[in-house]
């Protein structure tokens, strides 16, 4: 789970990692009274949206499509240009290298004080899964693309990795600062706040932490001016303060309701609909699927054991998608019995009545079980043994494929 | 021989009295596996009938080894306590025996908590962990056999070929195909889609090609990391045995989670074709649909000579 810089900041200026003074807008006019309550006469307008690259990103009108601004993020030297830029903003359709071409409509903004940087660097937080430890990585190429960097010059990436037994050193924190060229009071300051940081990763159950950039002022202050924060998902048990940092406008509503259902759901830009148990065996079945030809319209993993409802539910969310002109029932039970999965699938076509073809594959626990409940009843589908038939047959049945 | 676990390795449940715990613990029994009793804390004294036979439970896995000499302990403790579970078997296996094979099955455990259990596990050389995430472990044997995990034992038979997967469902498909071709599996070995797990690929190619029992081994990788690409680089150097490869996630966009916590192709890194052709230029031997490992392996093992 991704929340929005302004969110990131908070967590920030609560931790004791320095950031500007910022305040969070929706309208133009929470931008024009933000701007008269900060002390600094510059200040930055921030698009807040959950996709980086928004300073080279560019905004358009979501009617006409017209461009309206080059840049998400921009420096403003007066009241007048807040207000222009707030405007072009708000409302506004932002795409940036990470959005896709569709963008993302943005409806907050964030405005910062300005502050005179001397030098601007990267920092990064993440859980290396080859290691299986924390890494800390920072470079003195703050202010561009990462990957770049990585490409073109790796020596000016330095990396730290954190034993979770002895917690972050000393010693690892001043090799970091001054592999970053930091001296006297910008190291001080800089070793305060990457503890900080690291502290505030491991409290917080972060996936990732990104400060691009991270600067020093010329006056030897070390400050975020960016703030990339994500949640580990799977610890929101102990988090409950995140359900009021999430924007759902961010994220697909189908998948946002497939989660509250207990099914994994990702839409995709295809015509067949894929009910799979299991993450791997539910990609492998898009990745077979587009094998015979055909293009996949969604990931979709009913999970272990997944009772009747769950399954109605799962095929319902397939079905909302105008683009399914078929669907691709692949089952190998393990936990989960084939029999459920057919009364599920009956059940549907009962309710909701089945207008597309349909190709079921049942293998694993209760096969026979459930392939003699689909056998008896008039459901109109094609009961197939393997993935390969099953991906061919329904290619074959809504007329794709090679 | 088989790895790790064999036929009449003894097991005790973490989470016994559970609804999973009881659930598989019954699969398990009537597998064949040598179930020795379950720890659920405050529960110790209590006994838990599973498939007809009563068998104890002990508050603590010190107790629970002490009193049963087990050999492995698998996890079916929910995600805020699993961590734990697993720590505190490492101990008690360590601190009793020097070893034993730790098999987590749960789903959902925070990522730090697993970088702080793993690094646990490592510091206690003795040990091996296995998933979290996954279906577990099986060595099918000569009646019944070792049944570790949530995997339908029936679809096993013993054999020559190991199989490491990284997925569930997707481990049963590949046993199904091996069974295609009339061939049975050594061990199977769900190694789980989290980003931070125990065993990984290169433990079990090293184990596999250690096994007089295994032949031939099926691996199968999924989008994100470069587990596979380690995987194949140290397999070019180090594995006689031949290897067949599948790598699900194909058609995955980049960016998204694709169910498994760790299956994300993040900053362009760890696509399905990088990690194919990793595994091309580590000579393995690739199926691109998974209904094709069973003609890809019998191709194997006859240019192996082993057939």
């Amino acid at each position: 789970m991704n929340i929005h810089e302004y969110q990131g900041k908070e967590l920030f200026r609560s931790a004791g990692v320095k950031v500007q003074e910022g305040v969070h807008c929706k309208s133009i006019e929470e931008a024009l009274a933000a701007y008269d309550s900060l002390d600094s006469k510059v200040v930055a307008v921030k698009s807040q949206i959950h996709a980086g690259g928004r300073g080279k990103g560019n905004l358009y009108c979501p009617d006409s499509g017209d461009l309206l601004m080059e840049g998400g993020v921009k420096i403003a030297f007066s009241r007048d240009e807040v207000e222009t830029y707030s405007e072009n903003i708000l409302g506004h359709i932002l795409v940036t290298k990470q959005t896709g071409p569709a963008g993302k409509l943005v409806s907050n903004i964030y405005v910062e004080a300005g502050c005179e940087i001397a030098h601007e660097y990267y920092l990064a937080l993440l859980v290396d899964r080859e290691a299986k430890k924390v890494l800390i990585m920072a470079s003195t190429e703050g202010g561009m693309d990462i990957e770049e960097v990585a490409e073109s010059t790796p020596e000016a990436i330095h990396k730290i990795w954190v034993d979770s037994s002895t917690g972050l050193l000393e010693s690892q924190k001043n090799e970091l600062g001054t592999a970053l060229g930091l001296l006297g009071a910008a190291l001080e300051d800089f070793l305060s706040m990457i503890g900080s940081l690291y502290n505030l990763f491991l409290s917080n159950d972060c996936a990732m932490v990104e400060i691009n950039p991270l600067v020093r002022t010329k006056s030897d202050e070390i400050v975020a001016l960016d703030a990339k924060v994500g949640f580990d998902e799977n610890a929101s048990f102990r988090h409950k303060e995140w359900e009021d940092m999430r924007d759902l406008s961010e994220e697909e509503p189908t998948e946002t309701r497939a989660n509250e259902a207990g099914l994994s759901y990702v839409k995709l830009d295809g015509d067949i609909g894929c009910l799979v148990n299991g993450a791997g065996l539910a990609m492998a079945t898009m990745d077979v699927i587009k094998l015979y030809g055909g293009e996949p319209a969604n990931f979709l993993d009913i999970g272990g054991g997944a009772d009747e409802a769950k399954v109605q539910e799962a095929f319902e969310i397939i079905l909302e998608d105008p683009n399914v002109k078929g669907i691709l029932v692949n089952i190998f039970g393990g936990i989960q019995r084939c029999d459920i999965v057919a009364k599920a699938v009956l059940a549907v076509s009962e309710n909701m009545g089945l207008e597309v073809p349909l190709v079921i594959r049942l293998s694993g626990t209760m096969f026979e079980e459930g392939r003699a409940i689909i056998d008896a009843s008039d459901l109109d589908c094609t009961s197939v043994e393997t993935l390969a038939e099953g991906a061919e047959a329904i290619v074959g049945l809504i007329g794709g494929g090679k | 021989m088989a790895i790790w676990v064999q036929e009449d390795s003894k097991l005790i449940i973490q989470g016994i009295t559970g609804s999973q715990g009881s659930f598989h613990g019954e699969k398990m029994v009537e597998y064949g596996t040598n179930l020795v009793g379950g720890v659920t804390p405050g529960k110790g004294g209590q006994t838990v009938e599973l498939a007809g036979t009563e068998f104890p439970v002990f508050n603590t896995m010190m107790e629970a080894i002490e009193q049963t000499d087990a050999d492995a302990s698998v996890i079916y403790v929910p995600p805020p306590f699993a961590a734990a579970a697993i720590m505190e078997a490492a101990d008690a296996f360590d601190k009793i025996k020097g070893e034993g094979v730790i098999v987590c099955i749960t789903e959902g455990i925070p990522t730090l908590d697993m970088v702080k259990a793993v690094a646990y596990v490592n510091e206690r050389s003795g040990i091996r962990l296995i998933g979290p995430n996954c279906p577990g472990i099986i060595t099918p044997g000569d009646n019944g056999g070792c049944k570790i995990g949530i995997m339908p034992g029936h679809i096993h038979a013993k054999g020559r070929i190991g199989v490491v997967s990284k997925s569930g469902t997707l481990t049963y498909e590949a046993v199904a195909q091996t069974m295609s071709i009339g061939e049975g599996q050594s061990t199977c070995i769900g190694i789980g889609g989290d980003p931070v797990n125990g065993t990984g690929f290169i433990d079990c190619l090293s184990a596999f090609e250690a096994d007089p029992q295994t032949v031939a081994v099926v691996m199968i990788g999924e989008i994100g990391g470069t587990a596979e690409e380690d995987a194949s680089e140290w397999a070019a150097v180090n594995m006689s045995k031949p290897i067949v490869g599948f790598v699900a996630g194909s058609t995955a966009p980049p960016g998204k989670r694709m169910g498994h916590a760790g299956a994300i192709i993040s900053g362009g890194k760890g696509t399905a074709a990088e990690k194919f052709a990793a595994f091309e230029a580590a000579g393995i031997h690739i199926a691109r649909d998974p209904s094709e490992i069973g003609a890809v392996l019998k191709l194997a093992l006859e240019e192996s000579g082993l057939l």
